[in-house]
């Protein structure tokens, strides 16, 4: 596969097209927001706690498509995890789209993004939702 | 001109010949002339200017001064010392926000930009304009792209302190009719600020004629190197101006109260200048007035209605910008539906480097509707075969994307 179709895989389409996430939440208990300046995406996230547990979680804003189906996979894959799973999952997500790692099985639906590594000027698209996530668990 | 021609003289474009680079609105590529002025200045003439009392010192500052009187012909001024060296356009635009607003602008005020500014010839003056209590409006554009020329009357009747307003749009490709807006400003009594950081690498400048108070240009984006430019202001209005950054070389008398300034130039330079880059830049409008600018000109304008043409056939593009002869050798461009950093990541695939994002214009985005726009920009190194490659990756980007077209 060369760099494009790996990056721009059906499911990142998918969900920048039908996300599943996208929205708000009525009563979150956290909120975060991320800013790419240089770019102009941006992204809001809102997230609920059931105790340490993540019931949901929704994003508004607006981007690319790597930032935006970076953010639907995130917001899926985090809900019914607890706060300290969530984060090991998110260090596990940049390690594979800033380092290059292999993707971890846990990443699920998420390896789709593992492209990013080797466009240094994506890589920040891949992790604004991540970042925010970070920052509202914190 | 031939540009096939000139590339020779561009070491990183030989080197990458299959590199298209359509990205100098942003920095352009250096000719061998610039980055060897650079050296042989380094390695043969390199010591600080001013008040050196040996040889090396004082062969440095005529070596900066000499820089001056060249830029100060390139911009067209007989005044040498009207020419100010900063870092860049945006250093340019701070200190005119700063030092006008000093001493010129007062609560209630008013200060008139457009919306086809450069944050850069934006984010200064609203910032002037918090300080000092003064209000600020912009000239709004019109579906083609260009400013509404009754918007900007009905604005000069309320009698702006300041109308700060943009050469060329890095984003439109518009050029303003700054020399009939300038006169009409003026005698609204303005002072009139022109961001030149599009102008001067790519439209034959000449202050005088243009009739502007000040002209604010980017020496990287005219081949120098990062770290100079130069702004030109008249002489008598630079005479009345208060300094923006203070300390070393820009003083007169000073003592542990008080200090008075140098003269202009030397009183907007504080600090160790940068002399080298100014050398460099020399090296880069010589270069420049070699080619000729209305031969660049010509040559961008063939480019740019090349690229119109060429753009116009491909189906479902959206292009921005005005036609006609006041449009420069800017083409912004969207798919609808394809966010503009996925069509320039798609773009950079193909060989073809163009910018995504707002470029720094913001509020003109949002008055476009778009949030993003990917950017090819030309200069006198590009060929009518590079622009031909663009369309064909622009064709391939639509097939290759064709489900996300909306």
């Amino acid at each position: 596969m060369g760099i494009l179709e790996d990056l721009y895989q059906e499911i990142i389409l998918t969900r920048y097209k039908t996300p599943k996430r996208r929205g708000t939440l009525e009563n979150p208990t956290r909120t975060a927001g991320g800013k790419n300046p240089s770019c102009g995406d941006q992204l809001e996230l809102f997230v609920a706690l059931d105790g340490d547990r993540i019931t949901a979680v929704r994003y508004q804003g607006e981007g690319c498509a790597i930032s935006q189906a970076s953010a639907d996979l995130m917001a899926e894959a985090v809900e019914g995890k607890t706060v300290e799973e969530a984060r090991r999952l998110a260090e596990r997500f940049k390690a594979m789209v800033v380092e290059g790692a292999p993707p971890a099985p846990e990443l699920g639906d998420l390896a789709a993004l593992s492209g990013v590594a080797k466009l240094p000027s994506r890589v920040k698209c891949a992790t604004l939702a991540w970042h925010a996530l970070e920052e509202a668990l914190s | 001109m031939d540009p096939r021609e000139l590339r020779r003289d561009f070491p990183l474009l030989e080197a990458q010949p299959d590199l298209v680079f359509l990205d100098s609105a942003a920095s352009a590529q250096k000719p061998r002339a610039v980055t060897e002025a650079l050296t042989r200045f380094y390695e043969t003439a390199y010591a600080n200017v001013h008040r050196g009392s040996y040889p090396l010192s004082e062969a440095a500052t005529e070596a900066f001064e000499d820089a001056r009187r060249t830029l100060a012909e390139f911009l067209g001024t007989p005044d040498p010392e009207e020419v100010v060296f900063v870092r860049n356009a945006t250093e340019g635009l701070n200190l005119l926000a700063h030092s006008l607003s000093e001493r010129f602008l007062g609560p209630g005020d008013l200060v008139v930009v457009t919306e086809m500014e450069h944050h850069a010839n934006l984010v200064p003056w609203q910032q002037a304009a918090r300080r000092k209590g003064a209000r600020i409006r912009a000239v709004p554009i019109t579906d083609e792209g260009r400013l509404d020329p009754a918007a900007f009357e009905r604005l000069l009747a309320e009698e702006p302190r300041i109308v700060a307003l943009t050469h060329m749009s890095n984003v439109l490709g518009t050029v303003n009719p700054v020399a009939d807006l300038a006169e009409r400003a003026r005698a609204a009594g303005a002072i009139v600020v022109v961001d030149g950081a599009q102008g001067a690498p790519h439209l034959p400048v000449n202050v005088r004629a243009l009739g502007a108070d000040f002209y604010a240009t980017s020496g990287h984006k005219m081949l120098g190197p990062t770290g100079a430019s130069a702004l030109w202001g008249r002489r008598a209005l630079w005479e009345e101006l208060p300094p923006f950054l203070t300390g070393g070389g820009m003083i007169e008398r000073v003592t542990i109260e008080e200090s008075t300034f140098a003269p202009p130039p030397t009183r907007f330079e504080a600090g160790t200048p940068p002399f080298a880059e100014a050398v460099g830049l020399a090296a880069a409008a010589r270069y420049l007035a070699a080619v000729g600018m209305e031969n660049v000109w010509r040559h961008d304008r063939a480019l740019v209605e090349r690229a119109l043409a060429a753009l116009a056939e491909v189906p479902d593009l959206k292009v921005f910008g005005p036609t006609g002869p006041d449009r420069g050798g800017v083409v912004s461009f969207v798919f609808p539906g394809v966010h503009a950093h996925d069509l320039a990541t798609f773009l950079a695939q193909k060989g073809v480097a163009v910018r995504s994002g707002h470029h720094c214009a913001q509020p003109l985005h949002r008055r476009l509707g778009v949030a993003a726009t990917a950017r090819a920009s030309f200069y006198l190194y590009n060929t009518e075969e590079e622009v031909d490659r663009l369309a064909e990756a622009l064709r391939e980007a639509r097939r290759f994307f064709a489900t996300w077209i909306e």
